[in-house]
């Protein structure tokens, strides 16, 4: 049986799941979260060693489609969308701490 | 105008007829939308230009002696998480506010290619994580039948759209009950199909193991007309299942003489309303008056299947919701960094909820915790899927409620997301196991809102859904009457 939530846990899973949490919402999340896992408790106290994992409901194997080449989405309708474009390229902000 | 057909059949038989136009059905409905959604809120986005345009040319194939198809002329709502080719699909979040998916859904060009009419996005749960349509960015649906509570969700709107006469027809997602339990709660038809029957390309992905496009309607059958155009193959789904569409329009009058159902014991106990048990109970007679035999059976690991689901789709929707990070597409927040941008951006776009839901999944499959949640979770499931096996050993069909409650009242379970995920109790087990499941309206409550009644079927076994969800549409006593 895993060990009850704590606020430091909560505070890097936030940050794991790139989400900022004020102090406040922090203390309301670790309430909340922290209810949820006590109810998960039933199933993590089971006994189920011998119990292959389902992962999907279908019995599926890899699926290939026929290679040929079929047209994709336009580029400049998806460029469109995004909030920062150059040169037909998505720009972002900085990265690594180089200057912009 | 007074004696326009209502049903999707009958539309759609009338304007491929040419006995009424798609243009005097689209009017009617965009006047009903008019003068009522301004309370109801089904809708984020009414598309009347788009949808007079579309009746235009549904009339122009009549008139050239072509046929538009089998939902010719005919309303439908989509929800709000379905694409639509530069048409803003928002999944009622600010983080895709504003954004035009630069291609159809499947199923959007499905019906498009039959003959239907779009006329609108329709409200829900932010990235469909909720059960009561509260969850919205945009503001919640109420419901038709009592504006002072919910319509369920996290299809809210879509099945608001349908019990408030909007559309005779819509489209919702279903991830552990958003289609049935709306459906429930405002007292229309609503299936959840088999996993794979339909495809998924084009469906903003929330858990994608267990999300699956399913029709709401006012009748049994519209309900089998709109799942039988969207179900089949499509290469662009790699989970979608490549085999025969079953005929359930054809179907629905063989009647369930000599089918056995089951009442499962761990759904119709504690935790259910009684007058909502009563009502399950009445529906087993209808059956048992129909010809079919009805028994008690064991779902033993019903009991931990909300566990598992509140593990396994907030683990699959972390994954998910990864994609929203201000590069490609929907809301950015600017900050000095791509990583405080990454921060920024998905810290304004996202709701409570959704934020809820991200970090618990984060967590479940964090090191030093998988093993203990999301890996037992999945082995739930597998303990899931073997008790139904067992008791489709035994029984063709299982019969349980859809939602515990009849619709609660705003405000009544959103301080208290446990309470809150314990409406999905009666409908997660089936998108675990993939299996079909539909809502039938049975009656009214004790406070006169509408009971939903749920059918399970094993894998594809939607023929003798239908055939018993048909039985149950005839026999079901009015919303109205009196309940004892």
């Amino acid at each position: 049986m895993p060990e009850s939530l704590t606020r430091q846990d909560v505070a890097k899973v936030a940050d794991l799941a790139r989400l900022h949490l004020t102090d406040a919402e922090l203390d309301l999340c670790t309430g909340q979260l922290g209810a949820i896992l006590d109810h998960a408790a039933d199933i993590a106290a089971l006994d189920l060693d011998d119990v292959p994992p389902t992962a999907h409901p279908l019995p599926l194997v890899n699926v290939f489609r026929a290679d040929v080449v079929v047209p994709g989405a336009d580029r400049d309708e998806v460029l469109a969308q995004a909030p920062a474009v150059e040169d037909g390229r998505f720009r972002v902000p900085a990265i690594l701490g180089e200057e912009p | 105008m007074n004696d326009l057909p209502t049903t999707a059949l009958a539309i759609a038989a009338a304007v491929r007829a040419g006995s009424v136009s798609a243009s005097e059905v689209v009017e009617h409905h965009l006047d009903r939308i008019a003068a009522t959604d301004g309370e109801i809120g089904a809708f984020n986005l009414v598309l009347a230009d788009e949808a007079r345009a579309a009746a235009a040319a549904v009339d122009a194939a009549v008139a050239a002696g072509h046929d538009p198809g089998p939902l010719a002329g005919v309303p439908i709502a989509l929800k709000d998480n379905l694409c639509t080719r530069g048409i803003p699909t928002t999944c009622s979040s600010r983080i895709l506010e504003g954004w035009r998916p630069p291609y159809d859904a499947t199923v959007v060009e499905r019906v498009t290619a039959a003959g239907a009419v779009a006329v609108g996005k329709t409200n829900l749960d932010e990235f469909a994580m909720g059960s009561s349509t509260e969850n919205s960015a945009f503001g919640p649906t109420r419901n038709p039948r009592d504006l002072t509570r919910v319509p369920g969700g996290s299809s809210g709107g879509s099945a608001a759209a349908v019990a408030a006469g909007h559309a005779p027809l819509s489209l919702g997602s279903d991830t552990g009950g958003s289609i049935r339990q709306p459906a429930a709660l405002c007292g229309v038809v609503g299936v959840k199909p088999t996993y794979g029957m339909v495809s998924r390309y084009g469906l903003v992905a929330f858990a994608s193991s267990l999300d699956q496009i399913g029709p709401f309607a006012t009748t049994v059958a519209d309900a089998a007309l709109l799942l039988g155009v969207t179900a089949g193959h499509d290469g662009r789904d790699s989970t979608s299942i490549d085999g025969p569409v079953p005929d359930l329009l054809g179907v629905l009058d063989h009647g369930v003489e000599g089918l056995r159902v089951g009442l499962v014991t761990e759904l119709m106990g504690e935790g259910i309303a009684p007058d909502v048990a009563a009502r399950v109970e009445q529906a087993a007679d209808a059956l048992r008056a129909a010809g079919a035999t009805v028994e008690e059976v064991s779902i033993p690991a019903a009991a931990y299947g909300l566990s598992a689901y509140y593990l396994i789709a907030p683990a699959e929707a972390s994954s998910n919701l990864a994609r929203y990070d201000g590069v490609r597409y929907g809301l950015r927040v600017d900050a000095a960094t791509t990583a405080e941008m990454n921060v920024a951006t998905r810290t304004a776009g996202f709701g409570p909820e959704v934020k809820r839901r991200i970090m618990l999944g984060t967590y479940a499959l964090s090191a030093g915790y998988y093993d203990a949640y999301y890996g037992k979770a999945l082995k739930v499931r597998t303990l899931i899927m073997r008790d139904f096996d067992r008791a489709y050993g035994q029984v063709d069909l299982l019969l349980t409620p859809t939602s515990p409650t009849t619709a609660f009242r705003f405000g009544e379970k959103t301080d208290d997301p446990m309470s809150m995920y314990l409406n999905d109790i009666c409908t997660i087990p089936s998108n675990l196991a993939g299996h079909p499941a539909m809502s039938v309206p049975f009656g009214g409550g004790a406070d006169g809102m509408p009971v939903g009644v749920q059918l399970l079927a094993p894998a594809l076994g939607e023929s003798v859904m239908f055939r018993a969800a048909a039985v149950l549409e005839r026999a079901a006593p009015p919303l109205d009457e009196v309940w004892t």
